[in-house]
């Protein structure tokens, strides 16, 4: 423990180190004179006595600078008096310490956001009970190649794994839902999102309801007591919190319902936008509830303890593989196929988050790389000064550390804008990354500014432990002996400058390649043909409720009467209705046969994206008649066996042969029906990022509630198709007051939004491509001025002694340019890799696409030819004369 | 006036210490004092008395205050301090072993 003495000592040099100073002051000169005194009394002149006083003191200045080097705090004020000169320094020149803040500003500011967003998305825990043991099974298909080989799975599938397997602690199913919720008097109807899950879900989870209970077993049946479990947000939402109505009924599709209980706030698996859950068996009629060939629930199990991963789904796909051969006929999968609960939340994300995070450290190091370079040019100026102080005996660490200081300083300002900056893009990011998971765990926390504070420290050494070593070197001495006349002398330096240029080259080749690679693939998706008519459609969906609309007639007559109003509307040009619109999304699929074509073998399935559509669909959307009729007035009610199928499904189906007159047999979910094809229409793609995929069309006006009763109104218009929107609603609302109208989106938002994730992306990277590339721009034209500068009196003599000013051109052209041939040849390489590390965000294009890297790679040599023409332009204009006298 | 004797490594604190454990004084009544005392062998150059009064006084060993000094001007002076009493008897401790053990290699060799 310090003594009192010596705690009051460091107290008061922390504070009165002025007012020490100065007493300092005070005390030597007494000494001084008191020396000076005791001279003249022994004899000497007043004039005498002075100067032997002085003698015998020796330096002052060294005497108080030895006194000060022993107080407390001498290295933090020593700190002090290194940042005061730093500091001095930049602002010598503020064009390059507001540059070169802003750049680390940029940079820094980039990797803290997108390592935030890492953290909270793919690093940080599930939050659920010991979440390292909770697995996602799936059935994957030995035959199917498309896709990623994870395949939802059946509920009578789910049902005998978890009765008939033990590696699991249990098991848990869940699949996604829709539903109309209303009041108990069926007001306020609103069509939300919702979820089915199994009882066990909740307790394997671990996951409490704050309110009421979860489901119980016996809710968990197909004819069960209809009960339903709030989210949170619907809670909060549409109940206002009040726990009241924990108890109560609402309605469900129209059917009462008991509110059992309220999820906690922080439960949004797994997906945000679900509002309620039910129990997982009611999500099925009797007969589903055992079928194993309607593929649509997610598994999730907990691992026993003790039990391999992989051993227990062994297990599992053994079971399956016996499911599949007692259900050879139908579409069941062979085997069972297993991955880490976390992977399967982020699975979209991930390579997107990473590449995004590979983009912007390439961004700083490059930034880096810049800073480096101007700090070692600035060196270069001041080598002089650096040897003189060096040979006076500037210790070398003292010159070191003084020139990093400088670099400490712009990467610590830098830092602190960085994260300001890293702030609201965090922000910005999170709310504009359209279904990005886990997003509400996106904050910015101790460990987000200890990144930020690393990240200061190690660009800070990157960008000035390079310059301050070259630069204060052994062979910096030799900066005094020769003149300013000698050629070649910085020949080292120069160097250096070249490598690191070299390396900022081939990042920015990298960088551009993959930015090139993506933008490349998101404009094929926006121009992507999607087989119909885009311009001046307004879609709008709605579903008939099964309990009224119970039918074909009821059905019928709502589709006949709202095309026949919505028709006359002014500005409607043409109305039309089908399932789901084009480039909408995912829609169900059917397995069947062509009876006057069999499949070659047992194992095949043909499957088909199954559509149901009105006579007039394919007119309103100009999709192509190819061969045959469409449906007419005529195919209603019961005279439904007719079917137009797709271009895609004659190709891959009947290998182009004329499809009119065969007949298909197709498995709905309990019987079997046999359809007679009348015409063959063009392909419309259901999802832009996905390939062509064949389609059946069935007609519409058949009117079978449970196929039919949900629509989509297709609207083409001559005005503006967002001002159709609301005379539409009004006339679905005349027809049935109670009916909620949701996803009212022109054709045009429909491809955006199916877009806008990859544009996201591909707009990122481009922007920290284009950013990297101005930094490589400005780099390379800051060397060459320089070295052009250094080499003033080589030309100027070259000049004088007769060399062609073109040809002086040609050399210092090919001196700037030599390094960037080399950093694009080293950058190919590392396009190479970062193209097939995005390979699985490039829709339809190759990773490899010549065109497309040849294009970025032309793109940076013309950046480096016009940053390098200017220096080697003025070099080849300077006077001999004029060179060779300067200095 | 013969070329001063270096003083041993570490000695200074201890004369320091020692010469102001009678009575307070400031820098130059310090070095002049060692020098009579030493009959004017030992000479203490300011470049080392100051930095070492200070470093001790940052030390909490001695402490310091302004007072008026023979000749009316004010001057700092240096007082022991607790501590610094007992840093002054281990380094008499320590000295006394030293110069015994050097006496005898002296001495026998």
């Amino acid at each position: 423990m310090p003594s009192r003495h010596k705690l009051y000592m460091q107290i008061r040099m922390l504070f009165g180190r002025n007012r020490a100073g100065q007493r300092l002051q005070d005390e030597l000169r007494f000494h001084l004179d008191q020396q000076m005194s005791e001279n003249i009394a022994s004899g000497m002149s007043p004039k005498d006595a002075c100067k032997a006083a002085m003698r015998s003191f020796g330096d002052p200045g060294l005497v108080r600078e030895q006194v000060k080097a022993t107080w407390n705090w001498y290295n933090i004020d020593k700190l002090g008096r290194d940042l005061k000169y730093g500091v001095r320094t930049l602002l010598r020149s503020p064009g390059f310490a507001v540059v070169s803040v802003l750049v680390m500003a940029l940079g820094i500011g980039a990797t803290t956001s997108l390592f935030t967003m890492v953290r909270a998305v793919l690093l940080r825990p599930l939050p659920f009970r010991d979440p390292g043991r909770l697995v996602m099974l799936y059935e994957h298909f030995r035959q199917v190649k498309s896709g990623d080989g994870f395949n939802a799975v059946a509920p009578g599938d789910y049902r005998d794994w978890r009765s008939q397997t033990h590696g699991f602690e249990d098991m848990a199913a869940m699949r996604g839902y829709g539903g109309i919720l209303s009041g108990v008097h069926s007001e306020l109807p609103e069509v939300v999102q919702s979820a089915g899950g199994s009882a066990n879900l909740f307790p394997l989870l671990g996951v409490t309801p704050v309110y009421g209970r979860v489901f119980t077993e016996a809710e968990d049946q197909p004819k069960g007591e209809p009960v339903v479990l709030l989210t949170w947000s619907l809670f909060q939402r549409r109940f206002a919190g009040d726990l009241s109505i924990i108890g109560k009924q609402i309605h469900l599709d129209t059917i009462p319902t008991t509110v059992v209980g309220v999820l906690p706030s922080w439960f949004t698996y797994p997906d945000a936008r679900i509002e309620f859950w039910m129990p997982y068996a009611q999500s099925f009629t009797p007969q589903d509830y055992g079928m194993h060939d309607g593929h649509q629930s997610m598994v999730v199990a907990r691992l026993k303890p003790g039990v391999s991963v992989e051993a227990a789904t062994r297990e599992v796909s053994t079971l399956q593989y016996q499911i599949h051969l007692a259900n050879a006929s139908k579409p069941v999968a062979e085997d069972v196929w297993s991955r880490p609960m976390i992977d399967d939340v982020v699975k979209d994300v991930k390579t997107p988050l990473l590449v995004l995070l590979c983009s912007v450290v390439c961004m700083l190091l490059i930034a880096c790389l810049n800073v480096s370079n101007l700090l070692v040019a600035r060196a270069a100026a001041r080598r002089k000064e650096v040897a003189i102080r060096g040979a006076l005996g500037g210790s070398r660490l003292a010159l070191i550390r003084e020139q990093m200081t400088e670099s400490l300083l712009i990467c610590v300002a830098g830092g602190g804008l960085g994260l300001l900056l890293s702030l609201a893009s965090t922000r910005w990011l999170a709310a504009h990354w359209r279904n990005l998971p886990r997003v509400d765990t996106v904050h910015v926390d101790g460990w987000v500014f200890a990144f930020a504070l690393g990240l200061v420290v190690a660009t800070a050494l990157l960008a000035g432990l390079v310059p301050a070593i070259s630069s204060t070197g052994k062979e910096s001495l030799s900066a005094l002996r020769e003149s300013s006349r000698s050629i070649g002398g910085s020949g080292s330096r120069a160097r250096l400058r070249q490598v690191m240029l070299t390396a900022e080259i081939s990042l920015t080749v990298t960088l551009l390649a993959a930015a090139g690679l993506l933008f490349h693939s998101f404009v094929r998706l926006r121009t992507a043909d999607v087989g119909c008519r885009i311009d001046h459609v307004m879609t709008m969906k709605f579903g008939l409720p099964e309990i009224q609309y119970d039918t074909r007639e009821k059905v019928l007559l709502f589709h006949q009467s709202l095309l026949e109003r919505v028709r006359r509307l002014p500005g409607v040009s043409g109305a039309a209705l089908v399932s789901t619109a084009p480039a909408a999304g995912p829609q169900g699929d059917r397995v069947f046969t062509i009876l006057e074509r069999p499949a070659p073998s047992y194992s095949i399935q043909y499957v088909a994206v199954t559509l149901t559509a009105d006579p007039q669909y394919f007119i309103v959307m100009q999709i192509p008649l190819l061969r045959g009729r469409v449906f007419t007035e005529h195919e209603r009610l019961h005279n439904d066996h007719y079917i137009v199928v797709s271009k895609q499904f004659v190709n891959q189906y009947l290998a182009g042969d004329d499809p009119i007159g065969k007949h298909v047999r197709i498995w709905w979910d309990t019987k079997v029906e046999t359809y007679e094809v009348i015409g063959e229409v063009g392909d419309t793609l259901y999802d832009v990022t996905k390939p062509v995929s064949a389609t059946i069309y069935f007609p519409i006006l058949s009117g079978i509630p449970d196929r039919t009763s949900e629509a989509t109104i297709m609207v083409h218009t001559s005005v503006n198709p967002l001002t159709i929107s609301t005379p539409v609603r009004q006339q679905i609302s005349t027809l049935e007051p109670e009916l909620p109208v949701y996803n009212a989106l022109t054709m045009d938002q429909i491809l955006n939004k199916t877009t806008a994730s990859q544009g996201f992306a591909a707009n990122l990277v481009l922007a920290f491509a284009g950013i990297s590339l101005l930094l490589a721009g400005v780099g390379l034209y800051g060397v060459l001025s320089y070295l052009v500068t250094q080499r003033s009196v080589e030309i100027g003599i070259r000049i004088a002694l007769g060399a062609q000013r073109p040809e002086v051109l040609r050399v210092v052209l090919v001196d700037g340019l030599r390094p960037v041939l080399f950093g694009a040849a080293a950058g190919l390489a590392g396009a190479a890799v970062a193209g097939s590390l995005i390979r699985s965000m490039l829709y339809g294009a190759s990773p490899y696409d010549p065109l497309v890297i040849a294009g970025m790679v032309g793109c940076l040599l013309l950046t480096a030819v016009v940053a390098c023409v200017v220096p080697a332009w003025r070099a080849s204009r300077m006077d001999p004369m004029q060179a060779l006298r300067s200095e | 006036m013969g070329k001063p004797s270096d003083l041993v490594q570490g000695t200074l604190d201890l004369l320091i210490l020692k010469t102001i454990s009678l009575e307070p004084k400031h820098g130059w009544a310090i070095a002049k004092r060692i020098q009579q005392i030493s009959n004017e062998v030992l000479q203490v150059q300011q470049g080392s008395l100051y930095p070492a009064l200070h470093r001790l006084e940052q030390q909490g060993w001695i402490t310091a205050h302004w007072a008026e000094s023979e000749t009316g001007r004010q001057a700092k002076f240096y007082s022991l301090t607790g501590d610094g009493k007992n840093q002054l008897e281990k380094e008499t401790a320590n000295w006394n072993r030293l110069s015994q053990a050097i006496n005898i290699v002296v001495a026998e060799a």
